[in-house]
């Protein structure tokens, strides 16, 4: 078996080194589940991985094929579910992944870094939902209005619009993306507490439907504002938002012999933001479910009455998981304006609340790899699988109408994969354990 | 200011009362579901939309056919309840049974199968809409026979007779469906499930097909209510269920959920204050808030009567069980 494991991963290399491309990739997921799901000995399995991660990284370095990104993301969640592999391997790893492979492969395809940065914040968004939904049991389908408040916190001071209300220089100066990210957590954090207030008296459907409501009347606001005060360009959006400079950035990666034209270098750096504002939510995450609060949070999930019972104060414990949850959102929200430099309505409606929500629940509620396999899993979806698909049937079968498009039916992937869940497997890909004892339970 | 608004008013709550019609016979659907199961069934909104769906077809293929428009609009109205109805039954075979089979107590599991669900089903409409017509932004054919219109107290109030129809159907749908659940047999069990699933299978009841009825009755209704919004707004998309699936969630929610006259009368007091602010907000502020608050107003409304009074207007005060 272990033999014929290694055997595998070493034939993938080979294919990656002298043919990458879809084909060979696709050959790699294949050793990559070997590897997973066959009964090997914990040496074997570790040299295997390593073997896979470094033929991925050249497949993707030499053909810049998404397959082998997928292929990536599989070794990451390898590395954080399979038993006995020491932490020091699994870091060193994981390192390698997140800081050598993905930007090699970005290099050749800066769709890769579009991706990165793309599953990197949705996979904080998650996380941040994750402590409501996850953490506190708090249903809440209007997240995508905290991202909204703050990305739109720097895109009015962050560009030109902020002169249609304001005496001042505007737009803002990059470098001042670093204090409204800041700025953006406390907005969205008394957004949390003006939605929450509210909201959270009420109980399970009931908090659901009002927070939809509300993260609805924000979209509404964000459509509308644009008179009788021009705040948000209405329908239109608000283009360009100021990108922190990156001279300084520019200079490090050049003392280290890489030298990359502009949009590479864009790319890069927010890539590696984002990686690094991960880091930090899923610290804060950590954290806070082994605090008094991820206690308290934990009780009121299981069961609200006895929670109150044993004088844990309801509200105030829902509102700060509702702000904390909120805060996150916001810090991503300054990113994704300064990273696209563009922020319209149309980014905030009920489907990218239901897209964050069916992360969390696809990873597993409450569990902080399961929430960024989640982001990873339904972005490489929407952005590559989808396209990629919808290009295949556009190309090879031009007899299928283009109303079968594949990209087009997000929705119904995302609602298949909601309801399949919800029947076959209520705790997620990768449950958290508490919910797990919770569900077995019943 | 205040002769514009007064010379609007009777308009305005004419027009207010057909949409609040409409609403009501959504909400029907949502407190009749809510009753039974406890469940927000979200995807009501979507059986009502295939409702509007199916009326828009019904009209594009039979109206040349059938020369009497309010044939037409019966034969519509039958179809879009049969189709939304069983939609209705299958949503609830293949989505919520299972999840009822299992025994989950959590509350969020079926309403994240229901959001879930709703989203299929729009999606589902839109590949069939865009395979069949290459379109699906579907507008809906006019008949000339409900087309009709005429003034009440010296044009004060321009009626149009579809809006007529709206008002008839939605009244026989309410007295109807008030007699099945207080005098028929069904009604009866239908009340037993709601009270207690487990004792209403202790006595021979087969929850199974109570369930199945009771979606059967909300869809279809829901579905009749979709023809009569295409009627009255004629432009449907896959996406339109929403909005008025939310509100008319609002309005069961208002007037009490679970209880069907409350589900009634919410629908009109909904209706009422949202063509209300839609018609006279940017009269009020000249211009500063558009008709798109009138939405907010809704939301916010929601808000306000769960925190006030969650029991709704006609609703009891379910005491929580330990």
């Amino acid at each position: 078996m272990s033999g014929l494991s290694f055997l595998l991963s070493l034939a993938y290399l080979g294919l990656a080194l002298w043919a990458p491309g879809a084909l060979s990739n696709l050959f790699g997921l294949g050793a990559l589940g070997a590897t997973a799901l066959l009964r090997l000995p914990p040496q074997t399995r570790i040299l295997n991985l390593a073997l896979l991660t470094l033929a991925f990284t050249l497949g993707l370095w030499r053909s810049g094929n998404t397959l082998g990104l997928i292929g990536l993301v599989g070794i990451l969640v390898a590395l954080s579910t399979l038993p006995r592999i020491p932490t020091w391997i699994r870091a060193l790893l994981g390192l390698a992944i997140l800081l050598i492979s993905v930007p090699l492969a970005g290099f050749a395809n800066t769709f890769i870094f579009e991706l990165g940065i793309q599953i990197g914040i949705y996979a904080a968004m998650a996380l941040g939902l994750n402590v409501v939904v996850g953490m506190a049991g708090l249903l809440d389908l209007g997240y995508a209005a905290f991202f909204a408040v703050g990305a739109y916190t720097w895109a009015i001071f962050g560009s030109p619009q902020a002169q249609n209300f304001m005496q001042g220089n505007f737009p803002l100066p990059g470098e001042y993306m670093y204090p409204f990210m800041l700025i953006a957590i406390v907005t969205t954090a008394i957004t949390g507490l003006l939605i929450g207030l509210p909201a959270v008296r009420l109980r399970g459907d009931y908090l659901a439907i009002v927070t939809l409501g509300l993260g609805e009347v924000v979209r509404i606001l964000a459509n509308n504002l644009d008179h009788p005060i021009n705040l948000t360009n209405g329908p239109q959006g608000i283009t360009p938002v100021e990108r922190p400079p990156i001279g300084w950035f520019e200079d490090l990666i050049g003392s280290l012999g890489i030298q990359l034209d502009a949009t590479t270098d864009y790319q890069l750096f927010f890539y590696l933001l984002v990686l690094l504002m991960i880091g930090l939510v899923v610290l804060v995450n950590l954290n806070l479910a082994n605090s008094r609060f991820g206690r308290a949070w934990a009780a009121i999930r299981e069961d609200e009455i006895a929670a109150r019972s044993m004088g844990i104060p309801l509200l105030p414990t829902k509102l700060i998981a509702f702000m904390t949850g909120a805060a996150f959102s916001g810090a991503m929200g300054v990113i994704f304006a300064a990273q696209r430099t563009f922020v319209s309505p149309e980014s905030f409606t009920l489907l990218a609340s239901i897209t964050i929500l069916a992360m969390v629940i696809l990873g597993g509620m409450g569990s902080i790899p399961g929430a960024i396999l989640g982001a990873a899993t339904l972005t490489i979806l929407n952005l590559d699988i989808l396209k990629t698909f919808s290009e295949f049937v556009r190309t090879n079968l031009p007899q299928i109408p283009s109303q079968v498009d594949p990209a087009k039916y997000e929705r119904l992937v995302f609602g298949l994969i909601l309801v399949l869940m919800m029947i076959f497997r209520p705790t997620g890909l990768i449950p958290e354990r508490r919910h797990r004892a919770e569900m077995e339970e019943e | 200011m205040l002769e514009q608004i007064l010379a609007l008013l009777p308009q305005v709550i004419f027009d207010g009362l057909v949409l609040g019609f409409v609403y009501a016979m959504v909400a029907l659907g949502y407190t009749m579901v809510y009753g039974v199961l406890e469940l927000i069934n979200f995807a009501h909104a979507e059986i009502f939309m295939i409702g509007a769906v199916v009326g828009v077809e019904v009209f594009r293929y039979l109206g040349p056919q059938i020369e009497n428009g309010l044939i037409l609009l019966l034969v519509a109205l039958i179809l879009a309840g049969a189709i939304s109805g069983a939609t209705a039954i299958l949503v609830e075979r293949f989505a919520y049974r299972p999840l009822r089979k299992r025994g989950t107590t959590n509350r969020l599991v079926p309403l994240v199968t229901a959001i879930g669900v709703s989203f299929v089903l729009q999606d589902l409409v839109r590949l069939i809409e865009g395979l069949w017509h290459n379109e699906f932004f579907l507008r809906m054919r006019t008949v000339e026979d409900l087309e009709g219109s005429f003034d009440l107290f010296g044009g004060a109030i321009f009626v149009q007779s579809k809006s007529l129809i709206v008002i008839v159907v939605s009244i026989l749908m309410l007295l109807g469906l008030t007699y099945l659940v207080n005098r028929t047999k069904l009604g009866v069990a239908i009340r037993a499930v709601a009270q207690d699933l487990q004792t209403a299978s202790l006595m021979g009841i087969d929850p199974d097909r109570i369930i199945s009825r009771t979606f059967l009755i909300g869809g279809s209704l829901g579905g009749v209510a979709g023809v009569l919004f295409a009627l009255q707004y004629t432009i449907i998309t896959p996406y339109v269920g929403f909005l008025p699936g939310i509100k008319a969630f609002t309005a069961a929610v208002l007037g009490g959920i679970g209880n069907i006259p409350g589900a009634m009368l919410g629908g009109l007091v909904l209706g009422q204050l949202e063509n209300f602010f839609g018609t006279y907000l940017p009269i009020l502020t000249n211009g500063n808030l558009g008709t798109e608050y009138k939405d907010v107003v809704a939301f916010l409304l929601l808000v306000f009567i769960l925190l006030v009074r969650p029991q709704g207007l006609l609703g009891q005060v379910v005491r929580e069980k330990v």
